[in-house]
């Protein structure tokens, strides 16, 4: 391992930036985020990654939230795409 | 956005827009009978107005934008009959346009304004165009993934990729959603 992996936590600027990403869907392990934490110290590019891919996931949840918190029922939808296939 | 020409497509309205459309009117009315009808009224208002639809905005933003006069008409009428809820809107009125909305008026214009300022509608719309600006597949795993909450594993099954693969498309996804909010929200 080089000097500057070592330095960086041990990954690659391409593993933290996967790291970065799973830890949004909470699918990053306990160590995985240590080592994403200890990478961002001192990359400062994967540092601006995580800070952006962050605000980005809480765009979307605002967004979830305001707009996708409702179904439409199942009978309801079939009927429809009955009406909109028979109105075309 | 960008200078794509967007399609229309009826037959997938139902799958791609129709719960964010229901979820949009309910949080509206505040009514889910009422919001269905609303949602039926406003699709079979884009069925009629089709031919308008010159591919310049999303079907999203377009099929939104009919929905909003379709909330408007719903708070005019109960306004009108029961005096209450005092709607203020920029709507052109003449005799003849009293009461619907005419879908042949419906054009889909960039950033069509419906005069209607609706909380969060904004960031809502960028995102979408932002989401819908992105490569097919990968904006079809992103939706998956991120908007409707589907297990990795069981959008690999149904997608046929590998988990890495996944990773390597949800990564470009949010690379370029990132630089699509960047210059279409944040400046």
């Amino acid at each position: 391992m080089s000097n500057k992996n070592i330095i960086k936590g041990f990954i690659s600027c391409q593993e933290a930036g996967n790291i970065c990403d799973r830890s949004q869907y909470k699918e990053a392990s306990f160590w995985e985020r240590i080592k994403l934490e200890l990478h961002i110290f001192w990359c400062v590019k994967c540092s601006e990654y995580v800070k952006k891919n962050s605000m980005l996931s809480k765009l979307l949840k605002t967004h979830a939230n305001e707009h996708c918190t409702h179904h439409l029922p199942k009978e309801k939808k079939e009927a429809l795409e009955e009406l909109i296939k028979s109105e075309k | 956005m960008n200078n794509k020409q967007h399609q229309i497509n009826p037959d997938t309205w139902i799958k791609n827009y129709a719960d964010y459309m229901y979820s949009y009117t309910i949080q509206r009315v505040n009514n889910h009978e009422k919001a269905q009808d609303i949602v039926q009224d406003t699709f079979l208002a884009a069925l009629k107005a089709k031919a308008n639809y010159k591919g310049e905005a999303s079907e999203r933003t377009w099929l939104i934008a009919i929905l909003k006069r379709k909330i408007i008409d719903y708070y005019r009428k109960s306004n009108s009959k029961k005096g209450k809820a005092e709607v203020r809107m920029n709507y052109i009125n003449t005799d003849e346009q009293e009461g619907d909305w005419l879908e042949e008026r419906v054009a889909d214009h960039k950033g069509n304004n419906t005069d209607f300022d609706l909380d969060n509608d904004d960031l809502s719309r960028t995102l979408e165009d932002c989401i819908d600006s992105l490569p097919i597949k990968q904006a079809a795993v992103f939706r998956m993934k991120t908007l409707q909450e589907m297990e990795s594993e069981d959008i690999c099954n149904e997608l046929d990729i590998t988990s890495s693969n996944l990773w390597v498309i949800i990564h470009r996804a949010r690379v370029q959603l990132m630089e699509c909010m960047e210059v279409n929200w944040y400046n």
